[in-house]
Formats: C-alpha cells, structure tokens, sequence
C-alpha cells in the first residue's frame, strides 16, 4: 500500500491534485480494506472518495490532535455504512494511525461496520440506521448558530437515504431556521442497495424538493475535486442552508462495480481485487 | 423510618420540570429545550418567554426533535428534549437507541404525560410501553420521580450529569411525599417504610399508594416494606435482593410486561428466587378516565393491599 499523501495547503488547481490523489489513495485503501475484512460496503465508498477528500483536506478546519475543539467543523457520516472510505479519510487526517485500518471489521475492532464516536476520535455521532445524520447535523448547526462557538456542519447522505421521512423533518427545520451554516452534500449515485432509486420511490425532481424547503442547491461533478472545491467554499452573505447534489457513480474507479447495484455490499475475488489496484494504480 | 402522603394539596409534576428547568437555565446558558410543538403540554411557556432563543421548536416531527437534541449536545448545549411521552419514545425509539444511548451524548430526555395521564384518549396517547423501550437500552438512565420534590432533584442531577438520561414525568396529580430525610440518590431505591411481611417497590405515581397500602396493611396486622424504585437503569439490584428474603409486589403506572416488575423478576429469579405479584396493565385498554383505569387494574391503595394479602395467603398456603 501506498503511504498517505502529504497534507496539502496548496490552492487553486494544485489543492485539486492534491484532494484527487487523496481520494484516490481512500478508493484504494477502503478496497484494501474490504479485501482483507471479506466484507464492506464497496459501491459507496468508492461514489463517496472525492466528496470525503474535498471536505477533509480542502475545507473543513479542524485539528486531529484536538478531536472535541469546540470550533472544528463538524461532519456527519450519514451513510454511516460507508466507513471503509470514512474510516480511511479519518486515518489520512490523523486521528488514528494508518495500520488501524487492518483490523476493520475484526473482532472487538474498534473500527466497526458502523462508525461509533465513542470508540473513534473524529465520529462525531454514531450512525448504521439511514436517516439519522441530517437531524443531528441540523442541531449542531443550531447549536453553532446559539453561540459562543461557531463552525459550519457538513454532513453526506447516501441519496436513497433520502427516502427516509426524518431526512424531510429536518430539512424543514433548517430551511425554517435559515440555518446558512449548514450544508448537506447528496452522494447521488443513483442507486441504492438493490435497485436504482427512480425504480424504487423516485427522488427527483430532487433539487426542486431541496429547493422547496428553504434550501439554496447547487448540482455538481461528485468525482471532480475543483468542482467540489468551489462549490463547498465559505460562503458570505448567504441567508439559507446549503444543499449540494453531488452527482457521482457508485463503484467510481473500479470498471467491474461502477454503476452495479450488486456492489453496494460485498468483497472481489483476489483477481477482481488486482484489477481493482491496478485501475486504481496502485 | 415511615413516610404518609402530605394531607394537604396534589400536584402536577410537569410544574416541577419546568419550574427547575427555568431556574437550571438562568445559571447556566448551556442549558436548552427542545420540543416537538409541546410547549404547551410540556408547560415551557415561562422558559420560552424567558429564553425565546433557546427554545428550540421543531414541530410535529419526533425523530428530528432527538436527532436536534443529539446535535445540540455535540455542540455544547444541554438539551432537555420534552414531548409526550408515548410520541417521544414511540415515534424516535431508534433516534433514541442510536443518536442518544449507543452515541451516549448529553441529551435529556423528558417523557411527559407518560402512562395514562391521558386516560380517556386511549392507547394511542397512553405510554405504558416506554420503559419497555427504553430498559434494554443500558447507557441510557431512566428515572420515573414520585411527586414534585424527586422530579425536580431528577432534572437538577440530570443537569449535572454528564450523559444520556429519561425522566418519565406524569401530568396525574400526586400529594407531595413526606420525608424525613430527603436525599435524591440516582440508582438507589428510596426506603419509605420498613416492614417484615412483604415489600412493596413502586415508582412514579403509583408510590404514594403503595405507601396507602402499606397503612390499610398495617391495621390488619401485616408489615408491609415500602421502596420506592424511581431508578430503573441503573437499577439497585442489591436493595431488590434484600426485599426478596421474603414476598414482593410490584406497582407500576406501565405494562405489566418489561417495566419495573420485570425488573425485579429478572433479578430475583436468577439471584434469590421469592413469591412475586407484578401490578400493572395488561396491554391496550378501554377508554376511562386515569382513576377509571387504575380501579380497574387494581392500581389502587386496596388493589395493593389486596395483591399483598393474596400473595401471602398463597406462599402460606
């Protein structure tokens, strides 16, 4: 395995080759991870690599050596079953040393399928059951908003996590509220565990229903790291929460699992897994 | 050591929340409340008019109300999420098990109205399932306060307490206890009465009966213990055990399946196996007003007393 890329200050076009190469290095060590564990949650983590690379090594701030700092940036992994590129992206940032990342999965770990703050510096909640992140990022972004310690609140969805009623509960709260510190990035894959969502209960129009509860949204290339960079920047002046639909393929990286349902969960044969690196050039 | 009901006055305990809630706030601005279009119900009309920016309504939408609260707490707040309680815990079970005890944030939980201080509304507003719910969810503490004085030394000490709690708070009027000596100890059973014949463990509003029960006990010449079990997680096994040397009943305003008298049984019957009655209601339940209810459930000072009666004619027998 490739060692982590070194943290990256640069701007402009050359923080978007750094946040590339880190997401990159996520894709290959979240598959790593599976491989060695014969389980995971491969389709997701590998749609969710650039958006998790943008946030932690482009705009978030935060100090790993000071998990609970009352001001870092928050993030809430809703699509909590996407830890081995969330658990990969917490490695890369320093919570926890790189060689963790082989007990994934393995008995009395504590990285386990689901993420739980308790045991891993850098979860902020625990998450597994879909539908929970966005309430809890919402009272975050309220809690900022009360003072004294103000941060912004990040928090990924899956997007057939969407079909849960709580994510609307909340996305009415925070439109109500005109929560402007708060932004939810949709990892639109299009797929969720076994079908395509438009087959399942349609989302779309999908930024028009955002749009509909108080939301400014914005759809983006979920797999272009300038792309991201731009559209996830501080923002002035802005009055209302911030959605970004962040359009991407499940699988992205690995051509046997892009846009597969089949690999929403499940572990590659140790030739798929060499094609795998090698696509990934490992 | 014995403790009679206060002759004058009942009480709603929601007074007592809100009144020590409002006074926790004013010393501590890390103190919020959140609820689900319960300002009302939850009587926080004296802390939103004090403190309108840390009243945080989300409206008609539990799940979201606990995951707020989660996130409020990850930020540095202290909320007190109140709602009625079969909503609270019945709607946002999962946002409770996962956002507050698996995750163990600050959040307190407050379940108003809860068994069936609604009585005429019928099941769907009555909440004798919570404790049910909530028991297996062990980093969660749940206390169930007898009368204003324990519900608010429940709200001061959940204030003070660094993790998740529930505070089952009935609106049913209750007399304020007597006590000679007042000490509110999480995780203990409060000894109201000594007695040798049988011991009686209640919580909530079902205490000061059981503390009737024990007197009418009395004066047909059996000695009835009383304990007040206001802790369920975590529970004092320990007082349990000393009850079980002989008879227990037990009384609770919930399900006679998976509260306090389940409780006690898994307890005893692993650790010193004794005669039991476990009180309580049997499942969904026909319209009636809450004294309606708890007659014919045999919720009652007589009811007590008549359970204790029975059970030691049947251990003698």
């Amino acid at each position: 395995m490739t060692s982590i890329p070194i943290p990256s200050r640069e701007s402009g076009p050359a923080l978007a080759e750094a946040v590339a190469a880190r997401a990159n290095w996520i894709r290959r060590r979240s598959l790593q991870m599976i491989f060695e564990a014969k389980q995971g949650h491969p389709g997701g983590d590998l749609s969710a690599a650039d958006i998790l690379a943008t946030l932690y090594f482009g705009i978030m701030r935060y100090d790993a050596a000071q998990p609970n700092w009352p001001r870092r940036d928050r993030f809430v992994m809703s699509k909590g079953h996407c830890t081995g590129a969330f658990y990969s992206t917490l490695a890369a940032a320093g919570y926890f040393p790189e060689a963790e990342l082989d007990t994934y999965l393995q008995p009395l770990s504590r990285l386990n399928g689901h993420p739980n703050r308790n045991y891993v510096a850098g979860v902020e909640t625990n998450t597994g059951p879909l539908g929970h992140g966005l309430p809890v990022a919402v009272g975050m972004a309220i809690a900022a908003s009360m003072g004294p310690d103000a941060f912004d609140v990040f928090v990924l969805t899956g997007d057939g996590e969407l079909q849960e009623g709580s994510c609307w509960e909340a996305a009415m709260t925070a439109g109500h509220r005109k929560l402007a510190n708060l932004t939810v990035i949709v990892d639109r894959n299009h797929l969720q565990q076994g079908a395509p969502t438009e087959d399942t209960a349609a989302l779309e129009p999908l930024a028009d229903k955002w749009r509909a509860f108080g939301w400014d949204v914005q759809t983006v290339d979920g797999h272009d790291p300038a792309a991201l960079l731009a559209a996830l920047a501080p923002r002035t002046g802005a009055v209302r929460p911030r959605c970004i639909i962040a359009e991407t393929v499940k699988g992205k990286g690995v051509s046997y699992m892009e846009n597969q349902a089949g690999w929403h969960h499940g572990c590659p044969t140790p030739e798929q897994y060499s094609l795998a690196m090698k696509e990934l050039g490992a | 050591m014995s403790a009679a009901p206060a002759a004058a006055g009942l009480f709603d305990c929601r007074d007592a929340f809100s009144r020590t809630v409002e006074a926790l706030a004013e010393a501590d601005p890390r103190i919020v409340t959140v609820v689900n279009d319960s300002v009302g119900s939850s009587k926080l009309g004296g802390f939103k008019a004090k403190y309108p920016d840390r009243l945080v309504n989300v409206g008609i939408a539990e799940q979201n109300m606990i995951g707020v609260g989660a996130g409020l707490a990850n930020g540095g707040k202290i909320p007190f999420v109140s709602g009625a309680s079969c909503f609270l815990t019945g709607r946002a079970l999962e946002q409770i098990k996962a956002d507050v005890a698996y995750s163990m944030t600050n959040v307190k939980l407050c379940g108003i109205s809860s068994g069936i201080a609604y009585g005429e509304l019928g099941p769907t507003h009555h909440s004798i399932e919570d404790m049910a719910w909530l028991r297996p969810l062990n980093t969660l503490t749940v206390i169930v306060p007898s009368d204003p004085w324990e519900t608010a030394e429940a709200v001061k000490w959940a204030a003070a307490f660094d993790g998740p709690v529930f505070i089952r708070i009935s609106r049913a009027p209750v007399p304020a206890l007597e006590r000679a000596d007042p000490e509110f100890r999480i995780g203990k059973a409060e000894r109201l009465r000594d007695g040798t014949d049988v011991t009686i463990i209640a919580n909530g509003i079902m205490v000061h009966r059981a503390l009737e029960a024990a007197e009418a006990l009395a004066k047909a010449g059996i000695s009835a213990a009383v304990l007040n079990m206001s802790t369920i997680t975590p529970l004092d096994e320990e007082a349990i055990i000393e009850a079980a040397a002989g008879p227990i009943v037990t009384v609770e305003e919930h399900s006679i399946k998976g509260g306090l008298g389940s409780a006690v049984a898994e307890v005893v019957s692993t650790r010193r196996p004794c005669h039991m009655r476990i009180l309580g209601f049997p499942g969904f339940m026909p319209t009636g007003s809450v004294e309606f209810l708890l007659e014919r459930y045999g919720l009652t000072a007589d009811g007590i007393a008549d359970a204790a009666r029975d059970l030691l004619a049947a251990r003698a027998a």
